[in-house]
C-alpha cells in the first residue's frame, strides 16, 4: 500500500507540475496573462488526434508538428490580442480567457465529445517497481515532467532569453532601457508556455480520453499550483505540485475518492489566508497585511 | 484649408446644469428622457403579449435576469473586484431556494427572499478569504469557485447530486413571471446608480482606484469590499432563486460557465462601471443569443468573439459612446 501511494503520488504530482508549468512560465515568470491555457492544451490533443486520424501522419511527426503549431499559435496570440491590451491586467485576463473558452466551446460544437478521441501511448507495457505495477507512459510522464521543470529552472536563471523573461516581469521599462525587446520577449514566453502546454497534453492525455471539461480543469490546476507555490518561482511549482499531488492521493485512498477535487479549493483558501503570495513567492503586491 | 474635429456640449446640456433644469419643460425632458424611456419600455413590454407573442416575453424575462447578473458584476467591478465566476451567486441562490422548497415545502413567496439573502450570505462567506487579493488574482480564484462547487455537488451527491432537485413549486401566474424581474431590474439599475454616486459609493470607487490610500484614511477596506460583494450577491442570488422557481428545478447547470460569461460580455460590451451599460449590453446580447440558440455551443463561441473584439477594439463600451452622442456634438472647424 505505502509504496503504491508513494509512486502514484509522485506520478500525480508530476502530472500536476507538467500541467502547470506552461502557465507559470508565461503568467508567473513573465507576467503575461495566458488564460487560454486550457484551450491550447485541449487544442494540442485534438490537433494530434486529427493529424493521426485524418491526415494519417506518423505519431512522431504529429507530435513535432503540433508542438510547433501550438507554439506559433501562442506567438500569434500575443501580437494579435495581447499587444493591444498590454499593461491592463484585467483586459488581458478577459481577452485570453475568452479566447480559451472560445476554442473549447468551438470543439464542443464541432462534436469532439465522444469516446473515440484518445491519443496513442508513447510505448505500451508495464514494469514492476518495488512490487508496484506502473506503465511506461507514467514513467515517461515522470521523466519528461521532472526534465521540463529542471530545464525551466536553468533556462530562466542562466540563459539570456530566460533572464529576459524574468526581466520584463520585474520592471518593463528598465528591461527596455537595457536593450531587451519586451514585446518580442513576451511573445516568445507565450509561445514557449503554449508549447509546454502541448507537450503536457501529448504526454498526459493518453491516460484517458480527451474531454473538453479537462480544459477548464487544467486552468484550475495551473492556478492552484501557482497560488500555492508562488507564481514566479520554479521550485515553488515543484513543491506545490508535490504537496497537492500527495494530498490528493492520500485523500483518495484513505477518505472518499470524491474529495480529491476539494483538495484544490482547501489548499487555495488555506494558502491565501496564511501566506497570500505563495510558499516561495516574493511578489509583495499580493500581500496586503497592515 | 485644414480642418480639425471639435466636440462641444450641446446647448440644451449647458442650459440644464443645476437649478436651471427647472427653467422649462424642454430642459426637464432632456434630462428625464433617457431615464424614463427604459422604465416605460420595460413596464409596457409585458403588456404587449398579444402582439409580440409568449416566446419573446420569455426572452424578455430571461434578458432581465441576465441584466441583473450583469449589474451585480458591474457593482463588484466598481469596487475593483473583477469576477470571472458570477455563476457562483446564481448557483448559490438557486440551490438554497431549491433546497428550501424541496425539503421544507415553503412557498415561492418565502423561498425566493430567503434564497436571495442566503445565497448572497453564502457567496460572501466563500469569498471572504480571497478578498485580500488584488484584481487579477481575485479574478482567477473566482473563476475556480463555480467549477469546484459543481464538482463538489457532483461527487458528494448532496442537494440532489447530478440529477438536481425537480418538481418544485411554480410561480403563480404569467404577470408575476414577467413583472418581478422587470421591477427587480429597475430597482437594481437605479438603486446601484444612486448608490455609487452617494458617499458610500465614493468609498467604493476609492477602493477601486487606490486602496492603500483609502486604508490610510482609517477605513477598513475589507469590510467595505465584503459589503459590496453582499449587495452584488443579493442581485445575483435573486436571479438564481427566481430561475429555480421558473424552471421548477435546479441542478448542476446552475453553476454553468454561461452564467459567468454572459454578464461579463454584457458589461464589457455596454461599458464597465456605468450600470446602464451592462443593461444595454444584456439587452443586445440576449436576444442575439436567442437567434443563435439553434447552433448550441457556438453561442458561447460568439460571446467569446464579441468579448475579445470589445476588449481589444472598443474598450469604453457602447454606453459611453451613446452618452457622448447625446450630450455633445461634433463639427469640423477650419484651422488653416
Amino acid at each position: 500500500m505505502i509504496p503504491s501511494i508513494i509512486i502514484y503520488g509522485l506520478v500525480n504530482s508530476v502530472i500536476l507540475a507538467l500541467t502547470a508549468i506552461g502557465f507559470s512560465l508565461t503568467f508567473g515568470i513573465s507576467g503575461v496573462a495566458n488564460f487560454a491555457y486550457g484551450g491550447f492544451y485541449i487544442f494540442s490533443g485534438f490537433l494530434v488526434w486529427m493529424l493521426i486520424n485524418y491526415l494519417k501522419f506518423p505519431f512522431i511527426l504529429a507530435i513535432i508538428v503540433t508542438i510547433g503549431v501550438v507554439g506559433l499559435l501562442g506567438f500569434v496570440t500575443y501580437w494579435v490580442i495581447l499587444l493591444r491590451v498590454r499593461g491592463i491586467p484585467l483586459s488581458e485576463v478577459i481577452a485570453t480567457f475568452a479566447l480559451g473558452v472560445g476554442i473549447l466551446e468551438l470543439f464542443r460544437w464541432m462534436g469532439f465529445v465522444t469516446y473515440e478521441f484518445t491519443l496513442p501511448y508513447l510505448k505500451k507495457g508495464t514494469i514492476m517497481i518495488v512490487g508496484v505495477p506502473i506503465d511506461y507512459q507514467r514513467l515517461f510522464i515522470i521523466g519528461i515532467g521532472l526534465g521540463l521543470v529542471l530545464f525551466l529552472y536553468f533556462f530562466t536563471h542562466y540563459t539570456r532569453i530566460g533572464l529576459a523573461f524574468r526581466g520584463i516581469a520585474q520592471n518593463e521599462r528598465t528591461a527596455i532601457s537595457l536593450g531587451i525587446k519586451s514585446d518580442w520577449t513576451a511573445a516568445l514566453s507565450l509561445a514557449f508556455g503554449s508549447a509546454m502546454a502541448s507537450v503536457a497534453a501529448i504526454v498526459i492525455l493518453p491516460l484517458g480520453i480527451i474531454s473538453i471539461n479537462t480544459g477548464y480543469e487544467v486552468l484550475l490546476i495551473a492556478v492552484a499550483v501557482g497560488i500555492v507555490g508562488g507564481l514566479e518561482s520554479v521550485p515553488g511549482i515543484l513543491v506545490a505540485s508535490l504537496i497537492l499531488g500527495y494530498a490528493q492521493i492520500i485523500t483518495g485512498t484513505y477518505f472518499k475518492p470524491e474529495w480529491m477535487m476539494v483538495v484544490y479549493l482547501a489548499a487555495i483558501v488555506f494558502i491565501l489566508a496564511i501566506k497570500p503570495s505563495g510558499l516561495f513567492g516574493k511578489f509583495k503586491e499580493l500581500e496586503e497585511r497592515v | 484649408m485644414k480642418l480639425r474635429r471639435e466636440r462641444l456640449d450641446r446647448g440644451i446640456k449647458a442650459r440644464c446644469e443645476d437649478i436651471f433644469a427647472l427653467s422649462s419643460y424642454r430642459e426637464i425632458l432632456y434630462l428625464m428622457f433617457p431615464r424614463v424611456l427604459p422604465v416605460l419600455v420595460l413596464l409596457i413590454l409585458p403588456l404587449l403579449q398579444g402582439v409580440i407573442g409568449l416566446y419573446w416575453e420569455k426572452v424578455l424575462m430571461n434578458t432581465c435576469i441576465m441584466a441583473l447578473l450583469a449589474l451585480s458584476w458591474d457593482l463588484m467591478a466598481s469596487v475593483g473586484l473583477i469576477s470571472l465566476g458570477q455563476a457562483l451567486f446564481f448557483g448559490a441562490g438557486a440551490y438554497i431556494t431549491g433546497f428550501l422548497n424541496y425539503t421544507f415545502k415553503l412557498p415561492p413567496i418565502l423561498t425566493i427572499p430567503l434564497g436571495t439573502l442566503g445565497g448572497a450570505f453564502f457567496s460572501t462567506l466563500l469569498l471572504l478569504p480571497v478578498l485580500r487579493l488584488r484584481g487579477v488574482y481575485f479574478a482567477i480564484v473566482t473563476l475556480t469557485f463555480p467549477l469546484l462547487l459543481s464538482r463538489f455537488i457532483e461527487t458528494t451527491k448532496i442537494l440532489g447530486g447530478t440529477e438536481g432537485m425537480s418538481a418544485l413549486s411554480p410561480l403563480p401566474n404569467i404577470w408575476v413571471e414577467l413583472y418581478v424581474p422587470v421591477f427587480a431590474l429597475l430597482i437594481c439599475l437605479f438603486g446601484f446608480r444612486r448608490l455609487i454616486n452617494e458617499d458610500y459609493g465614493l468609498v467604493l470607487q476609492g477602493i477601486r482606484d487606490n486602496d492603500r490610500a483609502v486604508m490610510s484614511g482609517a477605513i477598513n477596506i475589507y469590510w467595505f469590499k465584503a459589503q459590496a460583494i453582499f449587495i452584488a450577491g443579493v442581485a445575483g442570488a435573486f436571479t438564481g432563486a427566481f430561475m429555480t422557481h421558473y424552471n421548477q428545478s435546479v441542478g448542476m447547470a446552475a453553476f454553468a460557465m454561461d452564467y459567468s460569461i454572459l454578464p461579463l460580455t454584457a458589461a464589457v460590451l455596454g461599458g464597465v462601471g456605468t450600470f446602464a451599460g451592462p443593461t444595454i449590453g444584456a439587452f443586445i446580447l440576449n436576444p442575439l443569443s436567442e437567434y443563435l440558440r439553434s447552433v448550441g455551443p457556438l453561442r458561447v463561441v460568439v460571446y467569446s468573439a464579441v468579448l475579445i473584439i470589445c476588449v481589444v477594439g472598443l474598450p469604453e463600451g457602447i454606453f459611453h459612446y451613446l452618452r457622448r452622442k447625446y450630450h455633445q456634438f461634433e463639427r469640423m472647424v477650419d484651422i488653416g
